[in-house]
């Protein structure tokens, strides 16, 4: 799901761990991915579609277990709470916290150097898509 | 004003690298833009329907508020992203993607932008944003 999937090759996702309910993904920072000139500090969009791949992640990990196909973004917030440092590869982390029959709830957090000192954090809730009964 | 409008739009997209690898455009009318996705095979999220990313979708209409900032609130540094909520309505198909921006407020330090993607038909949008955006100085 990180490396075969087009949009995560093209950013350079690496997957880093995934078990039940958790998933971890690595981005290499590079120029063409850069949202602020001046700085080299990676762009914004880059950060929401990590996130967002990371919570799918761990959605997806717990498929097994709530016996679902598919999942799909219902909503997700991102809070920024600080630029990544120039040149910084990111990493981000999810959990899902909580499975009911047709929604998951996950929260993320993307951080460049320490995991204490998040640069972003996400919320996000995924509908889950079951076969026909 | 607009040729001033659209000078500040396309410095916008020219420096922004990020704006060059997802491949956006924008159009303006005045000073009402409108930001185009067109589509790409590494803008794929899911390979089986197939669908866009939902984190390009998001990306996209991120990059669309930053977008209609450059031309309210022109500014010689790039605007910076507080909080953007995302609402996903509709996968978003193998086709272009279009959205427009509403600065709903805009302060001394703070925009409120609300965005609206679709693709067929603007009243059957595929997904939204709302977001807050820290104003850097002129």
């Amino acid at each position: 799901m990180v490396e075969i999937v087009p949009q995560a090759s093209a950013l350079g996702f690496k997957l880093l761990s995934v078990e039940p309910s958790r998933g971890s993904i690595f981005t290499p920072w590079r120029e063409e991915l850069v949202g602020d000139p001046d700085t080299g500090v990676i762009a914004g969009g880059v950060i929401t579609a990590l996130l967002d791949h990371v919570c799918g992640l761990a959605v997806t990990s717990r498929s097994l277990e709530g016996g679902f196909l598919s999942t799909a973004t219902l909503d997700l917030r991102i809070d920024y709470m600080r630029p990544a440092a120039p040149r910084a590869d990111i990493t981000a982390s999810a959990h899902c916290y909580k499975l009911t029959r047709s929604i998951a709830f996950v929260r993320a957090h993307a951080y460049d150097a320490d995991p204490e000192d998040p640069i972003a954090t996400a919320q996000a809730a995924f509908i889950l898509k079951r076969a026909a009964p | 004003m607009t040729q001033a409008a659209s000078q500040h739009l396309e410095e916008f997209l020219g420096r922004v690298p990020y704006v060059r690898f997802l491949g956006m455009r924008a159009e303006l009318a005045g000073d009402e833009m409108t930001a185009i996705l067109p589509f790409a095979p590494h803008l794929i999220g899911n390979m089986v329907l197939p669908a866009l990313h939902g984190g390009v979708i998001g990306a996209f209409m991120e990059m669309t508020a930053l977008a209609q900032l450059s031309v309210i609130a022109p500014s010689a540094k790039v605007h910076k992203t507080i909080d953007i909520t995302i609402e996903y309505l509709r996968p978003g198909k193998a086709m272009t993607m279009y959205a427009r921006a509403d600065v709903r407020k805009i302060g001394r330090q703070i925009a409120n932008v609300h965005v609206e993607a679709w693709q067929e038909a603007r009243d059957k949008p595929a997904a939204a944003l709302r977001g807050h955006f820290l104003l850097s100085g002129t």
